[in-house]
């Protein structure tokens, strides 16, 4: 098959420019101190929760496996620490529902024997395509990109199916975000070598990375570095979100559209953010489980922010601390970017696998402006990604019409807020559409049950 | 443990564009007609603009108040640009009391009774004008001709636009190539050395005023173009077929409403479809439509009749032209 590749370095339709704010593009990425105890929920991945392989009182070490997953769609969960497991209890999560985290009270820093801790690159890849795929899966890769779906899943491509192009996301297109920047600066060669993992675990010759141009030197150091990898190619992209959304970075890289209700796979392409790339090198080359990220602690109001390397179920409180103490005005604190992240209810959440950054809003910027009529301006229409009405689909659910918003696609709504954000009348669009979306989800889950 | 802390659905941030910052964005651009409105037609069209302009806001307060018991929400300026896009479809020598009648209609039965901004089916100011039209077909077609600043305007000197010339001339078996000579050139038409209401006075102030709206992003230049080419096709296409009974593009685009209509009035958002197809559609609709009432209807002019006849089609529109859903159509590179 003949496989022609636009030139284009967006996608054509939607999208909106949000300021940028990358307050901590140029802070290199600090070790978070080890806090006292940390949290570790047990489900930090889409798919099925992770069994508890521990008791209470056990004592474990660092990148020890505390949680096994449950399934294929489910993901290993290694301490973060080492300590005593002083219970397992629910927490509140960043998502704001309740769940059950082990909690560890922190004893030194003893790692297990087998993870590599030097400091030195190892490019030469040793594991089979099977041994990588079960390396992710023993390791507890899960998408660093926010939705934390399991990554052996989408290196386990379906015997019908073939991908030929792998996408890298360095795209970063959510405004304050900058740790998969900082990551890319710094992680540069990892990351490529992560990339190369993930290549020969799919069979694929080719891989493309795309950055928005708004990173120049990420693009410039990545450019440089991939000069000595066969098949990966780094591409600067005309800075637009959300370029970071799985199907438009596709659509922008290779042209192609994957179709309504389908996966990328279904256009031969699967997509991996780059945190996830280097956590793939750690896994493959050091042994490493996902223990820790880095997650971007960002505000207007914050004394110091900066991008922190933070083990997995450290409180927010603590990220907080680190980067100048939580200031008097805060009036919303956001896990992940301020598109499309989650509000937080207070700050003793733990950091999780899918925590990206920690925004802080000052009480003037948090509060949501007066909603009034729809003037039927467009700009929603105009804005959305994926081509939908989002002013329609807000109207038919508000109005619990939710035959006609399947007809309507809302299913394929991908919730980037680009319609809420976009709205002249103040109205909070993506809210109504959330409903209808999930509720003809939950029509479409009955029927196939009939 | 903050207990103060605001929690909500994303989005958190807000582009900060208003209805108002929209609603002045289109005042701002109209700055250009009405100030070559001014220095043509004189104090008259400042009487007339400031006597809708007033009135329509003054209506919408009155009707919020007193009979609806709402919220007031003149501030979002969209009764300030009602009456003056209201203004601009008037003569300037056009009794006050009239103007104020217009403006009832335009407000208090365009707009108001449909539930005010966002639900009214027509142009509010093309209803009134419209009104007004039907109601003293006289002095609504009784246009001073421009004649430089002027201070008094119930005497000023009248004439027919050039449209009417063309119409009546035509009908009287006159060619168009001979009633060319009676009419102001294309250069003139351009600048707005013409016969005509406030606003279409000088294609050029439109077309700053478009630009504006486009660099703005206040408007898409879907409806605007898609009406302008329409007109031009479809008279080009007859004008070509016989020179001496129709007029060419050139004149049917600058004369009369046709740019105040495509850039101001039928861009009304809450009046036009939602989607750049539609969009298209709904233009050339009235592009079309112009051009037949123009030629063969008993107005010299179409504009505002064409805009309010694809306005009725809008909802049907919206419910039956969908844009093309990301990954509708297969694309496999």
């Amino acid at each position: 098959m003949m496989i022609r590749y636009k030139t284009s370095n967006t996608f054509p339709k939607g999208g909106i420019h949000p300021p940028e704010y990358k307050l901590t593009q140029n802070v290199p990425i600090k070790p978070l101190p080890i806090p006292k105890s940390v949290m570790i929920p047990i489900s930090q991945h889409i798919g099925a929760v992770a069994a508890p392989v521990v008791a209470k009182g056990d004592y474990v070490k660092t990148g020890q496996l505390i949680a096994s997953a449950n399934g294929f769609v489910s993901s290993n969960i290694h301490s973060s620490v080492s300590g005593i497991v002083s219970k397992i209890d629910t927490i509140i999560d960043a998502s704001g529902y309740r769940q059950n985290a082990i909690f560890i009270d922190v004893q030194g820093d003893e790692w297990v024997d087998s993870i590599d801790r030097s400091a030195d690159v190892i490019s030469k890849i040793e594991l089979a395509p099977e041994q990588i795929i079960e390396k992710c899966k023993e390791s507890g890769i899960v998408g660093l990109g926010g939705a934390t779906f399991p990554s052996h899943v989408k290196l386990a491509v379906p015997k019908d199916k073939k991908c030929n192009t792998i996408i890298i996301n360095g795209v970063e297109c959510e405004p304050y975000l900058t740790s998969d920047h900082r990551l890319m600066l710094e992680k540069g060669e990892e990351i490529l070598i992560g990339i190369a993992i993930l290549m020969k675990a799919l069979d694929v010759e080719k891989a493309m990375v795309g950055i928005e141009s708004n990173k120049p030197d990420a693009v410039e150091h990545l450019k440089e570095l991939a000069k000595r990898f066969p098949g990966i190619s780094i591409h600067s992209l005309t800075v637009k979100y959300p370029q970071g959304a799985e199907k438009q970075l596709i659509k922008t890289l290779t042209g192609r559209e994957v179709p309504s209700g389908k996966l990328p796979i279904d256009v031969n392409a699967v997509v991996h953010n780059v945190a996830t790339a280097y956590a793939v090198y750690e896994a493959v080359q050091k042994n490493k489980p996902l223990i820790e990220r880095v997650v971007t602690v960002t505000g207007k109001s914050l004394p110091a922010p900066g991008n922190y390397l933070v083990r997995i179920g450290s409180p927010v409180s603590s990220l907080i601390e680190a980067a100048g103490g939580l200031p008097d005005d805060t009036g919303k604190i956001v896990s992940g970017g301020p598109m499309m992240g989650k509000a937080l209810q207070n700050t003793g959440v733990p950091a999780s696998k899918g925590m990206s950054g920690i925004v802080l809003f000052r009480a003037s910027e948090s509060t949501r402006v007066e909603k009034i009529a729809c003037i039927r301006c467009a700009k929603c229409v105009t804005a959305c990604p994926m081509n939908l009405e989002p002013h329609l689909l807000a109207t038919l659910s508000m109005k619990a019409m939710f035959e006609r918003a399947e007809d309507e696609k809302v299913t394929d709504c991908i919730e980037c807020g680009s319609c809420s954000y976009t709205c002249p009348a103040g109205r909070p669009s993506l809210d109504y559409i959330r409903l209808g979306k999930s509720t003809v989800m939950k029509m479409i889950r009955e029927r196939n049950i009939k | 443990m903050n207990n103060q802390l605001n929690v909500s659905l994303s989005p958190h941030i807000h582009g900060r564009e208003t209805t108002e910052k929209l609603m002045f964005g289109v005042v701002i651009a109209l700055l250009p007609a009405l100030v070559a409105s001014i220095i043509f037609f004189g104090a008259g069209a400042i009487i007339t603009t400031a006597t809708a302009v007033i009135s329509c806001i003054v209506f919408e307060y009155l009707i919020q108040k007193f009979i609806l018991c709402k919220p007031i929400s003149i501030t979002d300026g969209s009764a300030l640009v009602t009456g003056l896009l209201l203004a601009l479809n008037l003569p300037s020598n056009i009794p006050a009391y009239m103007v104020i009648i217009g403006s009832l209609i335009a407000i208090g039965v365009a707009k108001m009774t449909f539930g005010g901004l966002g639900n009214n089916p027509f142009n509010p100011a093309l209803v009134g004008r419209v009104f007004l039209l039907i109601s003293f077909p006289s002095q609504m077609t009784t246009w001073p001709v421009p004649a430089g600043f002027a201070t008094g305007y119930a005497d000023a000197v009248t004439g027919a636009t050039p449209l009417a010339v063309i119409k009546e001339g035509v009908k009287n078996g006159e060619s168009v190539s001979e009633l060319m000579q009676a009419i102001p050139s294309t250069v003139e038409l351009l600048l707005g050395k013409l016969g005509g209401s406030i606003g279409e006075v000088s294609a050029l102030a439109l077309l700053i005023g478009f630009i504006y709206l486009l660099y703005k992003k206040i408007i898409t230049w879907h409806i605007p173009v898609s009406v302008i080419g329409s007109l031009a096709l479809f008279t080009s296409i007859l004008w070509v077929f016989n020179p001496d009974i129709y007029a060419g593009p050139a004149f049917h685009i600058l004369s009369g409403g046709v740019l105040l209509g495509a850039i101001f009035m039928a861009t009304d958002y809450v009046t036009s479809p939602m989607n750049s197809k539609a969009m298209i559609l709904y233009g050339c609709g009235i592009g079309l439509l112009t051009a037949i009432i123009r030629i063969w209807g008993a107005y010299p002019e179409g504009v505002s009749f064409a805009i309010l006849i694809m306005n009725a089609f809008v909802p049907l529109m919206n419910a039956y032209i969908k844009p093309k859903r990301f990954g509708e159509e297969i694309k496999n590179g």
